[in-house]
C-alpha cells in the first residue's frame, strides 16, 4: 500500500501512518521540517513500513504543489492513499489586530489546502482508483467568535472537499472529510484541556476506518455530528452566548 | 519546548503532589526549558512511581511522554534503539509479533523506558537477568548546560553507571539501546507451588534457578496463618504462537478508602485460580507480567486517601529473621496487608551506582493510606531493615526518613559528582541527600 502523507508529523496524521505502518505499506512524506520528517520516517520503518522516504517542503507554497503531487502520484505500483493533515491555529486576537495575520492563515489554511487537493486529484483520477483523505474541522461548521479566521479556512477546505468528491466518485477515487473536534496534538497544545479532547491515536483510528469504508464525511469522534448538527441549527442569539 | 502550567501532578500512589510547570518535548533534537531562577528541573514519564521520586515541587516536570518515536528495530538481532517515552506497552506491540520480548520487566508495562532506567527496574527473573540496566546498551543524556552525551559501558561510563537507576537527576535521557530477548511463544509455564510458612518459602526459593521467572505472595493478614502463600515459577513456552496483548478496558472506580474487595480480586483472577490450584498451567505473558494493568487505574480503587508501598530488601547471608519480623509486625497493625510480594533476588551486578536490587530477599507490602498508624508501622519496618543492613526501593517510597534513604544508597556519595546541579526531585530534598 502506497501512502503519501502531507503534513507528515502533525499529530493526526503521524499516528495514522503509524497504524498503517505494521502493514507493510510504503510512505512519502511531505512537511517543513526535514529533521522532523527523518525522525517520523525512521519510527515507521521500525513499527514494520516497507519503507518511508521524506520530502521537506513548504506546503503552503501553492506553486510547489503541482510537483509534490506528481511526486506522490509516481510511487511504485501507484499512489492508495493521500492524507493531507497540514494546517495551523492562528492567533484569533492576533488576527483581529493584524488582517494581514488572518490573509496569511488563511493562506495557509485553505488555499494551500484547497491547492493540494486539486493537485493530487489529478493522478487519482488518471489512475482510476486510490483514496484522498483531507482533515478539516469541526469549526468550519459554523463560525464562532473564538475561532472564526481557522473556521474560516476550513469552512473552505469542507466545501472543496464535498465538491471534488463529487467530481472523483465516478474515477473510482473515494473523498473522505475529517471533521475532528478537540484532539491532543502539538497544534493544540496551548489551550485549556476538557473533556472533549481525545488523543489523537483514537482519532487517527477514527479516520483510518472512516478511509477503509470510503465514508464521505466523517466526524471524530462520531457525537461530534449531532452537537454540530444543533450548532449549526442555533439561532444568532444563542450563537452569541456560546464561548 | 515551551513550559505551560502550573499544573499539579500526583504520584501513582495517591499520597504525593507537587505543584510545578511542565515542559513537554516532542522532539528529541529539541532544547531542554531554562527553568526560572531558583526552580529545577526533572523528567516525568508516566508517572508510575508510587511516591515523590518522580516530583519537583516548584519546578519544571519534563514531561517525556511525546517523546515516542522509535529510532530502529534489528528483528534479526533483536536490538531495539527508542526515544525514552516510549512506553513498554507500545515497545512490547512491535516486538513480540517479531518473536522478541523485554529482557526484564517491572509489573506494569505502563511506564517509559526512561522511567524503567531511572529506576533500574527488576523483573520476577532477576536471578537470572539481573536488572533492566544490564541490557541497555548505550543513551543520550541531554544536560541542563545543552551538551549531549553518549553513555555507555565504554563511553562516559561514569556517567552511564550514574544514570542506570540515577531516579532522573542526571539529566534527560532522550533515547536508549535495549537488547531483546527471543521467545518462541507469548504463553508461559507457570508451576504454582504452596507453602505454609517462612522457613517452607526459603526452601522453595532454590527451585527458582530452574525457571526464568519465579515470584511468591504471601498471607501477612493474620498472625495464625503467616508466612502461608504461593509461589509462581514461569518459563517462555516453546509452542503456542506469538499472541500480542490487547487493549485495557476497564476503568476501576472510585471506592471509598478502605473498601477493596471484589474489582480488585477480578484484577488479579488469572494469577488468583492458579493461587487456587496449585500445579501446571499455561497463560498468557499478560496476566503473569501485568496482574494490574487489566484494571486501568487500579490506585483509584484504594480511594482518594491512597495507598503506600513498602519494598525492601533484606540482603544475604540471612534474610530469615528479618524477614520473619518484617512478616509478624505487618500482620500485626490493625489493617493488615492486602498484598504481599516476596521475591529472591540473584547477585547479577547492576551497572547502575544506585541499583536497589542485591542477593537476598524482596518484599514488597501494599497498605492503604492509614495517616500516623500507617506511619507507625513503617517506622517498626525500618528498624527491622535497618538492622538487616538492608534498603528500601525509591521507586515505590513515599516517606523513608534521611538515614534510611542514604544507606539505601550506599554509593550515593560516588553518584554526587555526576548529578545534574539544575536537577532535583522532592525525595532528593526529602531525605536531604547531598547534592552537587
Amino acid at each position: 500500500m502506497n501512502v503519501a502523507v502531507f503534513g507528515a508529523y502533525s499529530g493526526m496524521a503521524a499516528e495514522c501512518a503509524r497504524l498503517l505502518a505494521p502493514r507493510g505499506a510504503s510512505f512519502l512524506l511531505f512537511g517543513r521540517d526535514p529533521r522532523r520528517l527523518e525522525i517520523v520516517a525512521a519510527d515507521l520503518v521500525a513499527r514494520g513500513a516497507a519503507s518511508a522516504r521524506t520530502r521537506a517542503a513548504d506546503l503552503a507554497d501553492v506553486s510547489a504543489h503541482a510537483a509534490l503531487a506528481s511526486e506522490a502520484g509516481a510511487m511504485e505500483g501507484g499512489l492508495d492513499l493521500a492524507l493531507i493533515a497540514h494546517g495551523r491555529l492562528p492567533d484569533q486576537s492576533a488576527c483581529e489586530r493584524d488582517p494581514a495575520l488572518a490573509a496569511a492563515a488563511f493562506g495557509n489554511d485553505a488555499t494551500g489546502a484547497v491547492s493540494l487537493m486539486l493537485a493530487l486529484a489529478k493522478p487519482l483520477e488518471a489512475r482510476g482508483r486510490g483514496r484522498l483523505v483531507v482533515i478539516s474541522s469541526v469549526a468550519g461548521d459554523r463560525g464562532r467568535r473564538s475561532n472564526y479566521v481557522y473556521g474560516a479556512a476550513k469552512a473552505a477546505v469542507s466545501a472543496c472537499a464535498e465538491g471534488l468528491r463529487q467530481r472523483l466518485a465516478p474515477a473510482g477515487v473515494s473523498v473522505t472529510l475529517v471533521k475532528p473536534g478537540w484532539v491532543d496534538t502539538a497544534m493544540t497544545e496551548g489551550l485549556p484541556r476538557n473533556a472533549l479532547y481525545v488523543p489523537a491515536r483514537e482519532a487517527a483510528e477514527a479516520i483510518l476506518a472512516a478511509a477503509e469504508r470510503g465514508a464521505g464525511t466523517v466526524y471524530v469522534p462520531w457525537w461530534w455530528r449531532p452537537i454540530m448538527a444543533v450548532v449549526r441549527a442555533l439561532p444568532e442569539a444563542a450563537m452569541r452566548r456560546l464561548p | 519546548m515551551s513550559v505551560r502550567g502550573p499544573v499539579r501532578l500526583t504520584s501513582w500512589g495517591r499520597t504525593a503532589s507537587a505543584d510545578c510547570l511542565v515542559a513537554r518535548p516532542r522532539w528529541r533534537h529539541e532544547a531542554l526549558p531554562v527553568p526560572p531562577p531558583g526552580a529545577c528541573l526533572l523528567p516525568y514519564g508516566l508517572g508510575r512511581s508510587y511516591g515523590d521520586v518522580g516530583l519537583v515541587p516548584g519546578g519544571v516536570a519534563i514531561r517525556t511522554d511525546a517523546l515516542d518515536h522509535l529510532i530502529s528495530f534489528d528483528a534479526e538481532r533483536g536490538l531495539v534503539e527508542a526515544e525514552a517515552g516510549v512506553c513498554l506497552d507500545d515497545l512490547l506491540r512491535v516486538v513480540v509479533p517479531r518473536g522478541w520480548f523485554l529482557p526484564v520487566t517491572p509489573g506494569t508495562k505502563r511506564v517509559t523506558l526512561g522511567g524503567a532506567l531511572a529506576n533500574d527496574v527488576h523483573g520476577k527473573n532477576h536471578h537470572k537477568a539481573g536488572t533492566f540496566g544490564r541490557h541497555v546498551e548505550r543513551f543520550e543524556l541531554l544536560r541542563s548546560d545543552g551538551s549531549r552525551r553518549d553513555c555507555s559501558a565504554t563511553e562516559n561510563p561514569e556517567l552511564f553507571a550514574a544514570t542506570i537507576g540515577g531516579l532522573g537527576l542526571t539529566g534527560l535521557v532522550t533515547r536508549l539501546a535495549l537488547r531483546l530477548s527471543r521467545i518462541a511463544s507469548t504463553d508461559l509455564i507457570v508451576d504454582t507451588v504452596r507453602f505454609g510458612s517462612v522457613d517452607e518459602f526459603l526452601a522453595l526459593t532454590s527451585r527458582d534457578r530452574a525457571h526464568e521467572h519465579a515470584v511468591a505472595w504471601v498471607d501477612a493478614l493474620s498472625p495464625r496463618r503467616l508466612g502461608r502463600g504461593v509461589y509462581f515459577f514461569g518459563d517462555h513456552a516453546e509452542d503456542g504462537g506469538l499472541r500480542v496483548h490487547g487493549p485495557a478496558r476497564l476503568a476501576a472506580p472510585e471506592l471509598p478508602s478502605g473498601l477493596l474487595g471484589r474489582p480488585a480480586a477480578a484484577a488479579f483472577n488469572t494469577l488468583y485460580s492458579l493461587a487456587k490450584r496449585p500445579g501446571r498451567a499455561r497463560v498468557h505473558y499478560d496476566p503473569f507480567f501485568y496482574p494490574l494493568d487489566g484494571l486501568e487505574g487500579w490506585n483509584r480503587l484504594y480511594g482518594r486517601r491512597g495507598f503506600r508501598q513498602y519494598q525492601c530488601l533484606l540482603p544475604d547471608p540471612d534474610p530469615t529473621g528479618p524477614l520473619k519480623e518484617l512478616l509478624a509486625q505487618a500482620s500485626r497493625a490493625a489493617r493488615g496487608s492486602f498484598l504481599c510480594v516476596l521475591k529472591r533476588f540473584g547477585g547479577l551486578p547492576s551497572p547502575g551506582l544506585l541499583s536497589f536490587p542485591a542477593a537476598g530477599i524482596t518484599a514488597c507490602l501494599d497498605f492503604p493510606d492509614d495517616g500516623a498508624r500507617g506511619e507507625e508501622l513503617f517506622r517498626r519496618l525500618d528498624a527491622v531493615v535497618r538492622d538487616a543492613r538492608g534498603r528500601q526501593y525509591a521507586a515505590k517510597d513515599a516517606r523513608m526518613p534521611p538515614d534510611a534513604f542514604l544507606s539505601s544508597h550506599p554509593r550515593w556519595h560516588e553518584f554526587v559528582p555526576h548529578a545534574d546541579p539544575a536537577f532535583d526531585s522532592a525525595m532528593r530534598r526529602r531525605a536531604g541527600a547531598p547534592r552537587p
